[in-house]
């Protein structure tokens, strides 16, 4: 049985660490709400962007670009996001083993997988069961991240791509769904594979082009591929404050509970120590009589 | 015939108009080119330059850096990378982002990278003075 001044201790110590959940949660809560709005508002332009090229592609050839043109099962790119910092739940679990079991499943079906991580968590996570496939590591780029960071990784991958070193490029992050629910995505980058196309053909609709189809499409593709990295980028970001945000939560909850039952252990030491010194006393009185 | 046109404009950050005009006039990538309501499907990549747009009998002016327009029914979608509303438009860094440019031009050799970079960069700062001008 602990004495009471360890059981103080203990005490003192868990409320210090619930003070820290606290504010971390505070924090995430804050930086949510920022993240949210960025996630959101990048959706409308990613929308927009994949109408304009499924009405394209309809009427386009499938290798009539480079970027369209399936070309087999060479060599592959998984690009992982993560988080830098920990503390946020299974936040960076759940997407790393994803990508784990995304490439493990695949290791077959590709000549050689290679992994483009952003975020040090997922290097961290990885790099003792993959490392020999991680080609790049990107790191403080999801905190605060804007299109022109996006815009670089994505001209990246497409010369990558044009340059034939990868013949299949691949996402895998963690979309945002709510503050508590993140859902772990994976998508194909490249080959673009635009949305279906419609059976019914009214809704095709004849544009005029501007300077021709075919440049239009050359430029409207590269684009694509940085807006889904941009909305990754996003997505991941709000995901991730959100998953902060509900593991210090429940942190703190947890802590308050164990105050809870330390008191109440502390409090039944206290009374056994009275209800001791109490009998002390009487039987010394008693053995004087 | 529908006697408006439905303009909405969106960059990567947010959703920056959505509006009912009259016409507007943008920097198509074969030259500037005009769009009333009822004009065919068109799909058009865009330049650096001002779209100007009138509602109202009051016009606005947006500087808009690389993106595209297209036109279908009597919507009018623009995506670009940034745009800025006259009004929104920050007269100081822009005049401080050309005389940087400005600088850079002359210092550097025509075949340099960096130089069709400036450049660029020129270029847009030209057109954000320019619209800051005009009255949003």
């Amino acid at each position: 049985m602990p004495s009471l001044k360890d059981i103080k201790k203990r005490i003192g110590s868990v409320k210090n660490t619930q003070q820290i959940t606290k504010a971390m949660k505070m924090v995430a809560a804050a930086k949510l709400r920022r993240a949210q709005e960025a996630a959101v508002s990048a959706r409308p332009y990613a929308e927009k962007l994949q109408a304009v090229l499924s009405n394209l592609a309809k009427r386009e050839e499938a290798d009539a670009h480079p970027l369209l043109s399936q070309r087999g099962t060479g060599r592959a790119l998984v690009v992982l996001m993560t988080a830098d910092r920990g503390l946020c739940g299974g936040f960076n679990g759940n997407v790393s083993k994803a990508a784990e079991r995304f490439i493990r499943a695949n290791e077959q079906g590709f000549d050689e997988i290679d992994l483009m991580i952003i975020g040090r968590k997922g290097r961290d996570f990885l790099k003792s069961r993959l490392g020999d496939k991680i080609i790049k590591v990107y790191e403080n780029i999801t905190a605060d991240a804007n299109y022109k960071t996006a815009a670089l990784i994505g001209q990246e991958i497409v010369n990558n791509y044009t340059n034939e070193k990868y013949d299949a490029v691949y996402v895998v992050y963690n979309a945002f769904q709510s503050a508590i629910v993140q859902n772990v995505t994976l998508e194909q980058v490249l080959p673009i594979q635009p949305a279906e196309a419609v059976a019914a053909d009214e809704s095709v609709i004849d544009y005029l082009y501007e300077p021709n189809r075919g440049q239009v499409l050359a430029e409207i593709l590269p684009k694509m591929v940085e807006v889904q990295i941009f909305r990754a980028l996003v997505e991941s970001n709000a995901s991730e404050q959100g998953a902060r945000m509900s593991s210090m939560d429940s942190a703190s909850r947890n802590a308050s509970e164990m105050i809870g039952k330390l008191t109440l252990q502390y409090n039944r030491a206290r009374q056994a120590a009275i209800t001791k010194e109490l009998m002390e006393i009487i039987s010394g009185s008693e053995s004087i009589k | 015939m529908a006697e408006k046109l439905k303009l909405e404009m969106v960059t990567p950050y947010k959703r920056l108009l959505s509006e009912e005009v009259d016409e507007l006039t943008a920097p198509g990538f074969v030259g500037e080119l005009g769009i009333l309501p009822g004009h065919t499907p068109l799909l058009t990549t865009l330049k650096v330059g001002e779209l100007s747009y009138k509602k109202d009998s009051e016009q606005f002016h947006v500087a808009v850096n690389w993106g595209y327009l297209e036109v279908e029914g009597d919507t009018v979608t623009v995506l670009v990378d940034t745009a800025e509303k006259s009004d929104e438009i920050d007269l100081a860094r822009a005049r401080a982002a050309m005389d940087r440019a400005e600088d850079a031009l002359k210092a550097l050799p025509q075949e340099d990278k960096k130089y069709r970079i400036m450049e660029a960069a020129l270029q847009r700062a030209l057109i954000r003075i320019q619209v800051a001008g005009k009255k949003g």
